[in-house]
C-alpha cells in the first residue's frame, strides 16, 4: 500500500533517471536537450506532488467552509516559474544546436570532436 | 531613495537590459551598459558602507512581510560580493567597447550588451536575495545570459563550449531546485532566516541530508570545484575576451558565496561540518584541484586556457579556506574571493589587449610581446606575481591567511600544498613571461601597444592588486567581519 501511495515519487525517480541517462549517454545534441527536459520535468512533478495534502481540495476559498482542507498552492506557483526557466533553457540550447549544425555540419558529439582537432 | 537601494540595485540593470536591446545601436547600447554598471557600483558601495556602519539591512519586496513575501537581506558578506561583482562590471563595460568591436559582428553588439547587463542583474540578484527560490531564478537569469555571451565568441568552438556549459549548468541548477524543494517540504518555508530557524528540528530526518547533498553537488558544479569543472576551461578559452574577464572574476565567486550562504547561514556550521562532515569531501577535492589543475595549466599552449585551469586551482584555495570552518579559514576564503577577482580580471583583460592587437593568445604568437606591448605585458606580469602570491600583491595576503588557518589547526601538509601551488603557479606564469620577454619578436608584424580604452581599466585593476596587497586592512576587515558573522562568533 505504501509503495503504491508513493507512486508519484517512483514516477519522479524513473523519469529523473531516464532524463539523466539520456543526457549523459547520448551523443546527439538534440537528444541531450530532450534528456535535460525529461530530467527537469521530473522535478516539476516532484514539486507538484509535494503540494498535495491528503483530503485537500483545490486551493480556492470556499464560502463558509472553515474546516475545509486546501492543497498547498505554493509549489505549483514555484514550478510555474521553473517551467518558464526550463522553456528558456531549451530555447537557448536548441538555438545553440542550430548554430553548431551551421558551423560544424553535424550535431553528433564525436563527429564535432573530430572536427575540432 | 536610499531605503530602496537593495531592490534598485537589481531592478535598474534589469530594466536597462531590454533598453540596450531595443536601442539596437552599438554605441548607445554601450552607453546604457556603462550607465547601468556605474549605478550598480554606486549602489553596491553604498550598501557595503551602510551595512558595515549599522548592521544587516532587510528589505521587503512590495511591502510583503517575510517569511511570506520575498525579502532582500544585505549583510557584510553579500555586500562584499556585490561590490566585487559591480566593481568588475563597471571596469569591463568601458573596456568592452573596443574589445567587442573587434571580436563580435556589429549587428550582434547591442544584444551582447543586453546579455551582459542581464548577466550582471542575475549575479547581483543571487547576492542580495534572502529567499532560496529567488536564488534559483536569478541563477538561471545569469546562467542563460552567460551561455549566450560565451556563444558570441569568434571561434566556432565557442558554440560547443557554450552548449557543454548549458548542459552541465542546467543539471547543477536543477540539483539546486531539488534541494530547495526537499527543504521546503520539510519546513514549509523558503526564507533563508526562517529556514535556518526551522531546519534543526527536522535535521535528523533523511530528507534534509538528501537536500544537503543535492545542494552541495549543484553548487559545486556551478563554482567549478574539481572534478565538476569540465565546463570551465573551454568556456573561458573561446568566449570573447571581455566576457571571459567578466565571468572568470564574478560568476564563480557568486557560486562560492552561495556555498557559504547555504552551508553556514541556512544549514549552520554544526550541521554542515560536524554532522555531515562536509570538510572531509571539500578539503581533499580542494587540494587535488590546487595541485592537479596547476599542473595541467603548465602544459597549456593557449594562455586563456592556461589561466582557465589556473582559475580552477584558485577556486581550490577558496574552497580550502571554507573547509577549515574556522574564522581564519573563512576569512582567507572570503578574502580570496575579492583578491582572485582582482588578479584574474587583470590577467584576462591583458589577454584581451593581446587578442585585440595580435588576434590570438596562443604562446607561439606572443614572441617578444614584452617589447611590442610593454604596458599590456607589464599588467600580465603584475597579475601573474599576484597569482603566485609574491609579497606586496593581493595574492600574498590571501595565501598568508590560508597558511595561517592551516597551521592553526596543525595541518602542516595542507600548508605545504598551498605553497606547492604557488611554486606551480610560478612555473606557468614564467612560461608566458619567457615567451614575451626573452624571445625575439618578428619585426615584420609591426605590433603596437593596445589602445588606452583597453589599458586604462586593465591598469586600474592592476593597481587594485597592488593597493590591496599593501594596504589590506580594509579588505581583511570586511572579510573577518563576514567570517565571524557566518560562524556566529561575535567579537
Amino acid at each position: 500500500m505504501t509503495a503504491l501511495g508513493l507512486f508519484n515519487y517512483w514516477a519522479v525517480i524513473f523519469l529523473m533517471m531516464v532524463g539523466f541517462y539520456t543526457l549523459i549517454a547520448r551523443g546527439n545534441l538534440v537528444k541531450k536537450i530532450i534528456g535535460l527536459n525529461i530530467f527537469q520535468t521530473s522535478v516539476f512533478i516532484l514539486y507538484i506532488t509535494m503540494g498535495k495534502i491528503t483530503g485537500g481540495t483545490a486551493p480556492i476559498f470556499v464560502e463558509g467552509g472553515e474546516d475545509v482542507i486546501y492543497s498547498n498552492p505554493i509549489p505549483h506557483v514555484l514550478i510555474l516559474t521553473a517551467i518558464v526557466v526550463g522553456v528558456a533553457t531549451s530555447a537557448v540550447g536548441l538555438s545553440l544546436v542550430i548554430r553548431i549544425k551551421e558551423a560544424f555540419g553535424t550535431i553528433e558529439e564525436d563527429e564535432i570532436q573530430d572536427e575540432s582537432l | 531613495m536610499t531605503d530602496h537601494l537593495p531592490v534598485l540595485l537589481v531592478v535598474v540593470p534589469l530594466v536597462a537590459a531590454p533598453i540596450a536591446a531595443l536601442l539596437n545601436h552599438p554605441r548607445l547600447s554601450w552607453a546604457v551598459a556603462v550607465a547601468a554598471t556605474l549605478w550598480t557600483l554606486y549602489a553596491g558601495l553604498e550598501l557595503l558602507s551602510q551595512t558595515m556602519a549599522s548592521g544587516v539591512i532587510h528589505y521587503e519586496l512590495g511591502g510583503w512581510a517575510a517569511p511570506y513575501g520575498i525579502e532582500y537581506v544585505v549583510d557584510p558578506l553579500n555586500a562584499w560580493v556585490v561590490v566585487i561583482v559591480t566593481l568588475i562590471g563597471a571596469l569591463i563595460a568601458p573596456y568592452a567597447r573596443v574589445s567587442v568591436e573587434r571580436e563580435i559582428t556589429e549587428d550582434r553588439i547591442p544584444l551582447f550588451y543586453a546579455a551582459f547587463i542581464l548577466c550582471l542583474t542575475g549575479l547581483l540578484g543571487i547576492a542580495v536575495t534572502g529567499d532560496v527560490f529567488n536564488v534559483f531564478v536569478f541563477l538561471e537569469i545569469s546562467s542563460l545570459s552567460a551561455y549566450a555571451l560565451i556563444a558570441l565568441g569568434s571561434d566556432r568552438r565557442a558554440l560547443t563550449a557554450s552548449f557543454q556549459y548549458l548542459i552541465m549548468g542546467s543539471v547543477g541548477a536543477t540539483f539546486i531546485v531539488i534541494g530547495i524543494g526537499l527543504m521546503y517540504v520539510m519546513t514549509g518555508t523558503l526564507n533563508m532566516a526562517d529556514l535556518a530557524d526551522r531546519l534543526p528540528e527536522v535535521a535528523s530526518s533523511r530528507t534534509i541530508p538528501v537536500a544537503f547533498t543535492f545542494l552541495t553537488v549543484g553548487i559545486t558544479l556551478k563554482l567549478a570545484l574539481f572534478p565538476l569543472h569540465l565546463w570551465l576551461p573551454n568556456a573561458y578559452t573561446y568566449a570573447p575576451s571581455a566576457v571571459t574577464a567578466f565571468i572568470a572574476s564574478t560568476a564563480t565567486k557568486v557560486a562560492v558565496y552561495l556555498l557559504l550562504r547555504f552551508f553556514f547561514t541556512i544549514f549552520g556550521a554544526t550541521f554542515s561540518f560536524d554532522v555531515m562532515q562536509l570538510d572531509r569531501i571539500l578539503m581533499p577535492l580542494a587540494l587535488i584541484a590546487i595541485v592537479a589543475m596547476s599542473l595541467v595549466a603548465i602544459y597549456q599552449e593557449n594562455v586563456k586556457r592556461l589561466l582557465a585551469y589556473s582559475s580552477v586551482a584558485q577556486i581550490g584555495y577558496m574552497v580550502l579556506g571554507i573547509s577549515f570552518a574556522s574564522v581564519l579559514g573563512l576569512t582567507a576564503g572570503i578574502l580570496h574571493l575579492f583578491n582572485h577577482a582582482l588578479m584574474k580580471g587583470a590577467l584576462f583583460m591583458s589577454m584581451g589587449c593581446v587578442m585585440y592587437r595580435v588576434g590570438s593568445v596562443r604562446l607561439e604568437r606572443m614572441n617578444g610581446l614584452g617589447r611590442a606591448m610593454p604596458w599590456t605585458m607589464a599588467a600580465f606580469v603584475v597579475g601573474g606575481l599576484s597569482l603566485i602570491g609574491v609579497p606586496l600583491t593581493v595574492g600574498f595576503v590571501s595565501k598568508w591567511y590560508l597558511v595561517q588557518a592551516a597551521l592553526e589547526q596543525g595541518m602542516w601538509p595542507v600548508a605545504g600544498v598551498v605553497l606547492l601551488g604557488s611554486l606551480l603557479a610560478l612555473m606557468y606564469v614564467w612560461k608566458v613571461v619567457e615567451v614575451a620577454y626573452f624571445r625575439e619578436a618578428d619585426p615584420e608584424l609591426g605590433i603596437s601597444e593596445a589602445p588606452l580604452s583597453l589599458l586604462a581599466p586593465t591598469w586600474l585593476l592592476v593597481l587594485g592588486n597592488l593597493y590591496f596587497g599593501i594596504n589590506a586592512s580594509d579588505s581583511v576587515g570586511v572579510a573577518t567581519r563576514a567570517a565571524e558573522m557566518l560562524l556566529g562568533v561575535l567579537s
